[in-house]
Order: structure tokens, then sequence, then C-alpha cells
């Protein structure tokens, strides 16, 4: 018989390759997040948050400057992305220009009168700018804290314009990998007012100008839940923020075995944090994560040394991921969670369990069927029913596709799917020999007329499989990936495979009668 | 070993006004139910957090309701899932904060139940932005996929044919989604997922029979066009069983063995290869038979009055 050889080469190239690509499972094929266990997180990073506060940032700035240089203001206000200045004393608009050199994200819009009022607004272009920055520095910081989270294989990857997926395969503790990720950490070190009446400003609801009402929380050490919250108004601008860090470790109190973030300053946050202190001796520094006051401390004597720490009413957990992200550095802009999925180990290690089990009982009912119904060519198709799984085992491993509990589904579609081009063939076989042809005339017109019937019906489902690729995410992408690789490798195992097995014993014997 | 026999002549054709209505009956009930009931969409296309819970013993499911209420959630359904000491939770609401929803869920067991005595196994939280994406992706493939459909049958046999299969389709998807409204199912992510399979795989019998009937076509032209049909449908009649048969032996050990989570797909994919059996058999072709073949349409003559006669 034609080409048996070289059939018989390739078929074993094909099984070599697949079981290459296959052992050892453990190693070669990709488990999902939801076989696996682990988190699947959609960010969104609130980008234009980054932009409100680089406005405010400068204003604050300028306000310092102009008042360092001695250039009086009549109207110094911001609003919104728009700056409006106007100077005091007319000769001072040489320096003023002067210093603005040093703001060239700013754009002078217009300049009026005398003494001369000066417009700055920060443009479109320049906001974009400030917008795709902070995305970048939100993967690269989200990336850091995750690497010293010390997570296996976890992957990080932009969507979109604004979004970021992330993929945490086998955390144990999903709310403590999140609000590591999640957690803006913007430390900020703001003095704290006494004198304000906060009473009155929680009755009018807001805080009197230039302060803020923040609350001082403490939280049970089991549950998490808020015991108290103390109002406190602190001043609106801070003195110092967690930009100047180099430093932040855990470390453990002698006297209550109380857990805290010990930080140390560079030298810019240093000599702030001396001034700061050497100025204030005797009153209240709060300070503030992401706009909650961990704690309030007072004063005791001036800190030269660049050094600080950070009580509050945290676990030594706590303590930990709050010094990774300190050391991480702050998100240029809180991130909004849009999706979450997170499966626990257990409940993926049911899943994959549960899952092999309907692969091989769906296997066995298929198998029995197929030996009752055509006898030896129902264990031709099987054999080819087993050689698909493997080249499907072997797909998954050499393209590194992720094998999920609807991929699974994906599988046990595929042995029920698998055998129908044999059933096709069969059929047809077995009406051409009633037709007296010989068996291997029958064999011949019955994979002959069989094959384009075979190629129409799966090229169908292959497009629904293809369309499904495209939209699908994570798991279904899974069922989508099985599914279209069953649908291949059965073309191949169930026509060319199962027929090259009658050529090869055609060829050899003097078959008398076929076993149908 | 042979379920219908070689020589088999069912006259399905005859019979055809019955099966014709039949469909229609299944169909409009269908969609009746659709628009009435309508369907249970799950948290991917209307946002919200589902929680999986199992405790370590049994635990009467008025106490875990009892323990959520009051948090203000927003419509929560609560269920067994799998076992007694196993729960689903799903609540209306999500939350863009870090901690979400989940955490809340958490804390309120932890203080109705202590904190060793459960496991959160899976948390789901799609917020109401990523669940009006989910649902126009899940709409928009659907119809990528019929359309691509539409586009190679047209492209292999005619478009007479195209049209006839993908009615056969949409027949298949409106019942299969009649019978998840029916049953109150969940409707989430995965089902489309088994929604776009069976548009894939229940077009399978259909061209099975498409081919033979071509193929039939060709050897005797001068046959009656609707005897042709029927002889056509009574040769693949075997085939078109045993194929359905076995995927849907695969697809029930999948419903029974293969765990509460994918347990929906697998019953939407039984739902929908039956359905496609029936519809290849007793659909596809009754529209074939409504629409004259260009071809014949061609040289009106003996043959077309025959036909007729």
């Amino acid at each position: 018989m034609r080409g048996v050889s070289w059939r018989a080469g390739l078929i074993a190239i094909v099984i070599v390759v697949s079981a290459f690509y296959l052992i050892p499972p453990a190693e070669r094929i990709n488990l999902g997040l939801d076989l696996q266990g682990g988190i699947h997180l959609v960010l969104e990073v609130q980008s234009e948050k980054a932009v409100e506060s680089k406005m405010s940032r400068y204003f604050t700035e300028l306000r310092n400057r102009l008042s360092i240089d001695d250039i009086r203001t009549r109207t110094f206000k911001r609003d919104g992305l728009r700056l409006t200045v106007t100077l005091h004393r007319p000769g001072d608009r040489g320096r003023f220009l002067s210093m603005m050199q040093n703001y060239p994200d700013l754009t002078l819009e217009r300049e009026e009168g005398t003494p001369p009022t000066f417009a700055y607004f920060l443009s479109s272009q320049q906001v974009e700018r400030t917008k795709e920055q902070a995305i970048i520095q939100a993967i690269e910081t989200i990336r850091n804290r995750i690497d010293q989270f010390g997570v296996r294989e976890p992957t990080l990857q932009r969507q979109g314009e604004r979004r970021i997926i992330i993929q945490l395969p086998g955390v144990e503790d999903p709310s403590r990998a999140k609000s590591l990720i999640g957690k803006t950490a913007l430390l900020e070190f703001k003095m704290v007012d006494s004198q304000a009446n906060v009473a009155s400003a929680i009755e009018r609801g807001r805080a009197p100008e230039g302060l803020q009402l923040l609350y001082e929380v403490s939280r049970d050490r089991q549950t998490g839940e808020v015991i108290e919250r103390t109002p406190l108004l602190v001043k609106r601008e801070a003195a110092l923020t967690g930009d100047n860090l180099t430093d932040a470790r855990v470390e453990i109190g002698d006297r209550f075995n109380q857990s805290y973030v010990a930080i140390a300053f560079d030298s810019v946050g240093g000599d702030a944090f001396d001034r700061l202190t050497a100025a204030n001796v005797g009153r209240r520094l709060a300070i503030v994560l992401d706009g909650v006051i961990y704690s309030a401390p007072v004063i005791q004597e001036r800190i030269s040394q660049g050094r600080a720490q950070i009580t509050g009413s945290f676990t030594l957990e706590e303590a930990t991921d709050l010094a990774i992200a300190l050391r991480a550095g702050a998100l240029p802009a809180p991130v909004e969670v849009l999706e979450e999925r997170n499966v626990g180990p257990s409940l993926g290690a049911d899943s994959v369990r549960q899952g092999l089990i309907s692969i091989i009982v769906g296997f066995a009912l298929v198998l029995i069927f197929m030996a009752i119904y055509y006898k030896l060519s129902g264990a031709v198709a099987i054999m080819a029913l087993l050689f698909n799984l493997l080249i499907l085992m072997g797909a998954l491993g050499f393209f590194g596709a992720t094998l999920t509990l609807p991929g699974i589904a994906g599988i046990v579609l595929t042995v029920g799917m698998a055998v129908d081009a044999n059933v096709l063939i069969f059929e047809r076989v077995r009406e051409e020999l009633r037709l007296g042809k010989t068996i291997r005339s029958a064999i011949d017109s019955g994979y002959g007329k069989a094959f384009l019937t075979i190629l129409d019906a799966n090229v169908t489902t292959l497009i629904a499989a293809l369309v499904l690729l495209q939209f699908g995410t994570g798991p279904i992408k899974g069922f989508a990936v099985t599914l279209s690789i069953g649908i291949v490798a059965s073309m191949f195992t169930a026509i060319f495979v199962t027929r090259f097995v009658y050529d090869f014993f055609l060829h050899r014997t003097d078959v008398r009668s076929l076993s149908i | 070993m042979e379920i219908i026999r070689p020589d088999a002549s069912y006259d399905i054709i005859g019979k055809i006004k019955l099966f014709v209505g039949v469909s229609t009956v299944f169909v409009v009930l269908s969609l009746l139910l659709l628009m009435t009931k309508g369907i249970n969409y799950g948290i991917d296309f209307t946002g919200g957090t589902l929680v999986q819970v199992q405790f370590k013993e049994a635990k009467p499911i008025g106490d875990v309701r009892s323990a959520l209420a009051g948090l203000s959630l927003g419509d929560t359904v609560i269920q067994n899932f799998g076992s007694e000491r196993e729960f689903l939770i799903r609540v209306e609401k999500s939350s863009g904060d870090i901690k979400g929803v989940e955490s809340v869920v958490k804390t309120a067991l932890i203080k109705k139940f202590g904190k060793d005595a459960f496991e959160m196994r899976r948390t789901e939280m799609v917020g109401p932005k990523v669940g009006a994406d989910l649902r126009q992706k899940a709409l928009s493939s659907m119809l990528f996929a019929l359309i691509g459909i539409l586009i190679y049958i047209s492209f292999r046999f005619q478009f007479r044919q195209a049209i006839a299969s993908v009615v056969a389709l949409l027949h298949d998807v409106i019942i299969t989604l009649g019978v998840f409204s029916l049953s109150g199912k969940e409707f989430s992510l995965p089902i489309v997922a088994a929604v776009l399979t069976i548009i894939g795989y229940s077009l399978n019998d259909t061209i099975v029979v498409f081919d033979r009937i071509r193929e039939n076509t060709r050897a005797s032209r001068r046959a009656e066009f609707s005897g042709l049909v029927n002889k056509s449908i009574n040769q693949t009649l075997s085939r078109t069983l045993l194929t359905s048969g076995t995927t849907l032996v695969a697809v029930l050990a999948f419903l029974i063995l293969g765990g509460d989570i994918i347990s929906d797909v697998a019953f939407a994919l039984a739902v929908g290869i039956v359905a496609g059996t029936y519809s290849s058999i007793y659909v596809a072709s009754p529209i074939l038979l409504a629409w004259p073949e260009p071809a014949r349409r061609g040289s009106r003559g003996k043959r077309s009055s025959a036909a007729k006669a």
C-alpha cells in the first residue's frame, strides 16, 4: 500500500514530539488560577487623580517659594488645572518669571495689567503625559510590592489605557495580598491643630481654612473591625511625605510586643524632619496613611538622626506589609478594583480531581460504546482518541497554554466529539460494504466520501471556538484553547491515523472480513 | 450492532407539519419565558459579589442568612452549594475598594461563627463597568460566530442552506436559553462559552444531512426533492444519533461528576446537543423544502411540475 512508511514516520514523530512537550506533566501543564488557587485582579489606575495631585503639589511648592523669595502677591489661586497669580509689586515680574522657569509643565496663558496678573495652565499634552507616567509608575510600584511579598510566577499586564491585570497563583491569604497591592501607601506627616474646635468642625461638616478633619482609627486585632474613631483637625498641607524615605522595616517593641515600622529619611527628609520636630516640641504630629491617621504622638524632643517610628494598632502582618508598601513607594494615583476572582487552593484541588474523574469516566463510556458498536474498528477509534488526548496535552505544553476548569470541560467535550469523525467514516464504510464492495474499496470510499463532511462539520465548531478565543478572558479562553486543539487534533487522529491502521493491516495481511 | 436498520425509511417529511409545530411551540414557549421570567444573569453581567464559603460542619442556612442580615449589601441570595456545609452567597453590591464586599461578608461571618469555623473558598467580584463590558462582548461574540458560520456555509453549500442552518441554530440557542430561564440557573460567562459551542457543534449533524442531500441530488437529478430529503435524513439518521450520543454521554459524565462550579456549563451543553440533534433532523431540512432550489427554479418544466404532483 502506498505511503505506509512515511505515514508511520509522521505518526511516530507526532507521538514523540507530543510526549516531549508533555513530560513531566506537572511542570509542562500550566494550571489556571481556578485549578491551582490564586487571585485574578483587574485594577484601574485613577490617573486623573495623579494630575490633580500634581497640580496641588505645584500650588503648595510655588506658595512656599514665593514666600522664601519674598515675592508678594495680591492673589494666588488655583482653579482646577489653572493657576492665577497677581503680583503685589510690578518690579517682581522678572524674578517671578525666572522662578517659573523651574515649572516648564505649566504653560503661560496670558499676562495682563500692572501690577501684572499671570494665568498658567497645565496643557492637555501635559495632562496626558502625567496620566501615562502615573500608570507606568503604578505598574512598576505594584510589581515591586509583589516581588517583595514573595509570589511564585506572578503576572502583571497592562490592559487598554489604564487597566492592570494581575494574577497571583497560589496565594493563601487573598485579602492580605490584595490590600498590599491596592494600598496607595501615601504617607504624610501633618501637624495636629489642638487649638481648633473639632466638635464644631464635625457639626458644620467642614474644617476651618487650611485644616482638615481626619480620624485616628484603632482596630480590633482579631477581626480588623474598627473599634474607635477619634476625630482630629490637622494641617491640610503635609509637613513631610513618604517620598523622602530610604528605608522602612518592621520592628517589635520591647515593652508590649507591639510591632511598629521603623522608617529612615533621606538627607532632605531628615533635615526637614529635624526642623519640624525642633520647632514643634510638645505638639502632636499626625502620621497619616492614605487619609487615615495611624497615630498622632506628641513630639517629645527634636529628632535629628532622620529616623522615626510609625506605631498604631496593627498586627505583625500588617506592619510587614506596610513596610513593604513604604519601601516600594506610594502609588502615584489610587487604584480601583474593577474585577476580582480568587479561588482557594482546596477548591482548586477539588476541581482538578473532579475534572480528571469526569474525563476518565467520559472516556470509559465512549470506549465501551465504541467497542460494542464497532468491535475492532471501535478499538481503532479509541486508540485514535487516546492519541488525540496525547496531542492535546502536548500542544498545551508546547504553547504554554493554561489549563482551566472550563478547559477541562473542553477536553471532555473533545472526548465525546473526536469519535464523531470515526462514526461518520464507519457508517459510510458499512454502507459501502452493504452495497457489496470489497473491504479495500469500501474503506477507500468510506474515508473519501466522509472526509469533506467531517471537514465542514469541524470547521463550523472551530469558527465558534476561535470567536471564543478572541472574546474570552482567563478561564473561558482555556475552554476555547482545548476545544480548538482538540478539534484540529481529531482531524489528524480520527482520519489520518485510523486510515493508516487500516492500510497497514490490509497491506500486510489478506483480510477477509472487517470487524466494524 | 445497529440502532437504526440500514433499510429504515421513516416518513419524516410526511409528518413535517407535526415537527414544525412542535419546534414552533418550544421556540415560542422559550421566547415567552425569556420575555416574562427572563434570564437569571450572574454577577459576570450584572456586577456584584459572589462568595463561596465552606464551614467545618453543616450549618442551617437560616444561620448564615441571619449573620448577613442588616449589612445593607443589596439583594442577597444565599444557597447551599453541593453540601450542607457549603454555601454560595451572592450579593448585589460590588466595591471598587481594595478590601471589597468580600471582607464585609467575612467579618460578619467571623462575628457569628468564629474565625476558624469556615473557609472562604472562592470570591468573585465584578464591578458595574466590567459587567457592562462583558455583556457587550458576549453578545457580539455570538453575533460574530453566527456570521462566520453563515459565511462558511454559504461558501461550502448554498445561501439557502446557510440560512436553514442558521435558523436551526437560532432554534437551538433559543431553546437552550428558554430551558435556562425555566430552571432559573445562573447565566454566567462560562455559559456563553457553552452557547457558542452549541452554535458550532449543533451544526455538525445538519451538515451531515445537507451533504447527503447534495450527494443524492447529484446522483438522481430527477427524483422528487422532498422524497430525496426524506431519504437523506433516513440514511444519515444512525450517524446523527450516534455522534450526538457519544458527545452527550461525555457531557453527562461531566454534568454528574465534574463538580458544582462547572455543572451548569455541562447542563447547557447537554440541552444544546439534544436540541441541536432534533433541529438537524426536523428543522433545517423542512426549511430547505420551503425554499425552492435556484437551479431547479431556472429550468421550470417537467421536473418542477412533477415535484408539485
